[in-house]
């Protein structure tokens, strides 16, 4: 190994750590001696759960997340308690009391911020210490003295009606006292609220026993050797044990100052999170300042120490930070309030959505800015919360129907309160997981959605519940999620979403998937990606594309289902669930010949021959002489159909016809995920066309509606009317055109339904019935070549693209 | 060929490394055991037991990179190298030395424990 850099972070609170533990998790030990300096004589802990410890939920040592042992552990050499005095950049070195010093190639500032104390008389001693009962709410230490303070205390004042000062009361309540929240601004959470919000607040707080004084400015602390009341600047007078001073914080930037670096209200830095003026310090967290802003919750900290650690460690070198969408929770017991972006709109043509029932103190006011939410106030009813911040921190394009977004569906699965679940629910129906389960894993350190997934195996049977152990993970972590970038990737081994990835693919002219990770990942070949790449190249490039059999999954390999006896399904095409009494002669034949263990009546109108070995394949195929039903892959699948007007009395439309029209054009036609399709010749809609992934219903007059993004599997949706047409080409054409845009747009193995609810109909009927985006032609031609390059895959019985493609036993040597 | 030497481990031919297509895995049985030998797309080979400890899935069967096998039908991760389960707290597999010999064939050895093979397996 060459030589380590020496890498030194001042700071070890929620920024400071969290930016070690990414660099750790990125391979950062064989590339860096790691010093880190920490003002507390601590590990680090959440401080996010401070004010729990003041209520009394949680136990100081609970709060913890990395002990000292586990710096030691991991080769990290911290200075506990330590208070960095100087930076000299010129030789590079950190310096502090007690004659330490340390070099650094790369030095991270992650000081966070001070409680912000405004000027009291009486508030010091002549020594200049807080008066005994006088406490900022900051540190463990700041709380533990609190806590001991409270015990003999009756009364207490906060200072403060902000986020912080709100939970240092709750948490003084649940301790027994009398409190008291005194607030200079006419209302209580100005930055994050409204004034009605802010006065529906004030009123909750009123009713959990908490006393709010609004437009009150504080002068002076009384009490001749501890407080015993505050005096305030209207001539009254308030009388209590303790004051809390939660007045707002401030960036800790004398360090950066003093090293002439460049300071505004934060350290300023780039969007390569380093100085502006050296590129060697870095800062993040509360102390730094990015793009005029600075960040004062989570979130956007642990954004950056992802950002600073990918770059660093290499693990993604051209990561940028381009600023956070903010969104906070307030976590007092017995209010609920979710607040994200803007409380206000900004903008002329901004939407206001509002709902307010005052008796209840319900109030929900969304800011539709451009088809997205651009902020949101929900307080006292958390139904649809997780939903709206999940949009709000995706920036996903809103549903039309607004009331639906403030008052979920109850048939919904997201809307089934999780903190009121009992920790027996199995949440997991795939794979059998409880709430019970999950929560100790998030316990167990597991703070994404995707390692709590690995971690009890949730969510990775048929993924309907990934929603539901999203909501489960964010309760459980109090805020504590962590944002997990990957699940914006296409696939996990390459750091690129979907659209990014297809441009690198196609500015790099990669045609197969080992080019593609030894050109954007860095060689490294992840297994679980490698089918999603192949699916992807193959949708860009087409014929061009490189095949690698490798990179398929076995039931594209040998084009049949893989059974949980390692067996094969062999299920081949019927068009449109048409048969013929020679077509059912044949399979009978077959299945009889080859001793075949099952044979089945799919739901999908075709025949199923189950329990066929590999071996077998090439031959069952041959003997079949019908091509593949491509009930294997993600692809098109099937076209259901019901009898229409060739014998049915009530049939509008010829949909036999017209479904093996369909299925003779998209047969084998790949795609992010599988794609079941239906017709049915009236509205009666006998084939269930309007829960398919593409489904067409005849109606009178001739017409067919359209319809797309239907599910009737782990979830259950009716698909939208994507258009009215009244010829079967036009069926096709706008089929055809669908699947392609689903094929070029989708995330890998999304499927429609996902899919169209995340795109938003409205959208998809501008793109591709009004081609407002020019595109029409351009989508039409390239299904149209898709299906110019149908070819039979079990053609491959004659010709085996490997000798032992079919193997399912290579050889057997005797003992 | 069926001599057995009192030492502990015997080397197997399983036939041309060519078997086994760069990138995937092909099961080979050694008398009554069945193995899953793998052929990375650098070149490497591998060898593990061939029925998953979960579910008893067809390991050859599933997709292979940076060194581990993705189970074909619950998708239970291992490392090819150590047997060791990735990301899931499943049994570990059984490994096999295997290595490509000059001829450019796959030689698989195995522990002998027991000093004569019951005679016609196949």
């Amino acid at each position: 190994m060459a030589d380590k850099q020496k890498l030194v972070v001042i700071g070890n609170g929620m920024a400071g750590a969290r930016f070690v533990e990414e660099v750790l998790a990125c391979g950062g030990r064989d590339l860096f001696d790691i010093q880190m300096f920490g003002e507390e004589p601590y590990g680090n802990y959440n401080r996010i759960l401070l004010s729990s410890v003041v209520a009394g939920t949680h136990d100081p040592k609970d709060i913890f997340i990395n002990p000292l042992a586990w710096y030691e552990e991991n080769g990290v050499k911290l200075h506990a308690g330590v208070r960095v005095g100087w930076i000299d950049r010129q030789s590079k070195k950190v310096y502090a009391p007690g004659g330490v010093t340390a070099s650094y190639d790369k030095l991270v500032i992650a000081t966070g911020s001070t409680p912000f104390v405004p000027p009291l008389a009486g508030l010091a001693t002549e020594s200049g210490e807080f008066k005994p009962g006088a406490f900022v709410f900051r540190t463990l230490d700041d709380c533990d003295k609190m806590v001991r303070y409270s015990a003999t205390a009756r009364k207490a004042a906060v200072i403060g009606g902000g986020l912080l000062g709100l939970e240092a009361a709750r948490g003084l309540l649940n301790r027994g006292l009398e409190v008291h929240v005194v607030h200079l601004m006419p209302y209580l959470m100005e930055t994050q609220l409204d004034a009605l919000a802010g006065g529906m607040l004030g009123r909750i707080m009123e009713k959990l026993g908490v006393r709010v004084y609004l437009e009150k400015a504080t002068t002076a602390v009384l009490g001749d050797d501890r407080v015993t009341g505050l005096a305030f600047k209207d001539g009254s007078r308030l009388e209590c044990d303790m004051v809390v001073i939660a007045a707002g914080i401030r960036p800790n930037v004398d360090l950066a100052r003093q090293a002439a670096l460049s300071v505004e209200r934060g350290i300023v830095v780039h969007d390569d999170l380093s100085c502006r003026n050296d590129s060697n310090v870095h800062a993040i967290g509360e102390c730094a300042q990015h793009r005029g802003q600075v960040y004062g919750i989570v979130a956007p900290l642990w954004e950056q120490a992802r950002i600073l650690a990918d770059r660093l460690t290499g693990r993604n070198p051209r990561a940028t930070y381009t600023g956070s969408r903010v969104s906070t929770k307030l976590k007092v017991m017995g209010v609920e309030l979710a607040v994200m972006g803007d409380n206000d709109p900004r903008r002329e043509d901004d939407e206001v959505v509002t709902y307010v029932e005052p008796s209840r103190g319900v109030y929900k006011k969304l800011i539709v800015r451009e088809g997205r939410l651009a902020g949101a106030i929900l307080l006292g009813d958390g139904l649809g919360a997780p939903a709206l911040l999940q949009t709000f921190d995706r920036d996903a394009p809103l549903s039309e129907d607004r009331s639906g977004l403030l008052f979920p569906a109850s048939g919904e699965t997201r809307a089934v309160s999780v903190a009121d679940m009992p920790e027996k629910a199995q949440v997991c129906n795939c794979n059998g997981v409880s709430k019970g389960r999950i929560l100790e894993a998030v316990r167990a350190g597991h703070r994404t959605l995707k390692a709590v997934c690995e971690a009890t195996r949730a969510g990775t049977g048929c993924g309907s519940c990934k929603s539901q152990v999203q909501a489960i993970v964010e309760f459980a972590s109090d805020g504590l999620v962590a944002d997990d970038p990957s699940v914006h990737y296409y696939v996990p081994g390459v750091p690129l979403t979907k659209p990014e990835l297809i441009e690198a693919i196609k500015e790099r002219g990669l045609r197969s998937v080992s080019a593609v990770f030894s050109v954007l990942a860095d060689g490294r070949e992840d297994p679980g990606s490698k089918a999603g790449l192949a699916s992807l190249l193959k949708i860009i490039w087409g014929r061009e594309y490189e095949d690698e059999r490798d990179a398929r999954f076995i039931n594209d390999r040998v084009h049949a289902n893989i059974q949980k006896d390692g067996t094969f399904s062999v299920v081949p095409r019927i068009y449109g669930g048409v048969t013929s009494p020679e077509q059912l002669r044949r399979i009978a034949d077959v299945a009889e010949k080859h001793k075949v263990p099952m044979v089945k009546i799919t739901g999908g109108q075709r025949i199923d021959l189950l329990g066929i070995s590999k071996e077998k394949l090439p031959e069952v195929w041959k003997d079949l002489g019908m091509p593949s039903g491509h009930a294997y892959t993600k692809a098109f699948r099937t076209c259901k159909t019901c009898v229409g007007t060739e014998f049915c009395r009530y049939g509008v439309g010829d949909s036999t016809t017209l479904g093996v029209e369909i299925e003779k054009r998209f047969q084998g036609i790949e795609s992010p995920h599988k794609m079941k399709l239906a017709v049915s010749g009236c509205p009666r809609n006998c084939a269930e066309s309007t829960t398919k992934d593409l489904g067409a219903v005849a109606i009178e007059g001739g017409k067919w509606e359209v319809y797309v993004g239907g599910a009737a599997g782990s979830r259950v949706r009716k698909g939208d009317v994507l258009c009215i047409v009244d010829s079967h080409d036009a069926v096709l054409k706008y089929m055809g055109r669908f699947m392609q845009y689903y094929r070029e747009n989708a995330k890998y193995q999304e499927r429609t339904y996902d899919f169209v609810e995340r795109t938003g109909i409205n959208k998809l009927r501008e793109v591709l019935v009004d081609d407002a985006e020019g595109v029409c032609q351009r989508l039409d031609a390239e299904v149209q070549a898709a299906v110019d390059a149908y070819k039979d895959p079990w053609q491959e019985a004659a010709k085996p693209v490997h000798p032992s493609q079919f193997l399912s036993l290579v050889a057997s040597v005797r003992r | 060929m069926t001599t057995i030497a009192p030492s502990a481990t015997r080397t197997y031919n399983l036939g041309p490394a060519e078997l086994v297509p760069l990138g995937e895995g092909r099961r080979f049985q050694i008398g009554h055991i069945p193995v899953a030998v793998f052929r990375t797309r650098d070149g490497k080979l591998f060898a593990t037991q061939a029925a998953c400890p979960h579910k008893a899935g067809p390991l050859a069967d599933g997709i292979v990179g940076a060194g581990k096998v993705i189970c074909p039908l619950h998708a239970y991760k291992f490392d090819l190298g150590t047997g060791q389960p990735v990301g899931n707290d499943c049994k570990a597999l059984k490994t096999y030395a295997v290595a490509v010999s000059e001829a450019g064939d796959i030689l698989l050895s195995l522990d002998e424990q027991r000093p004569a093979p019951a005679a016609g397996e196949t």
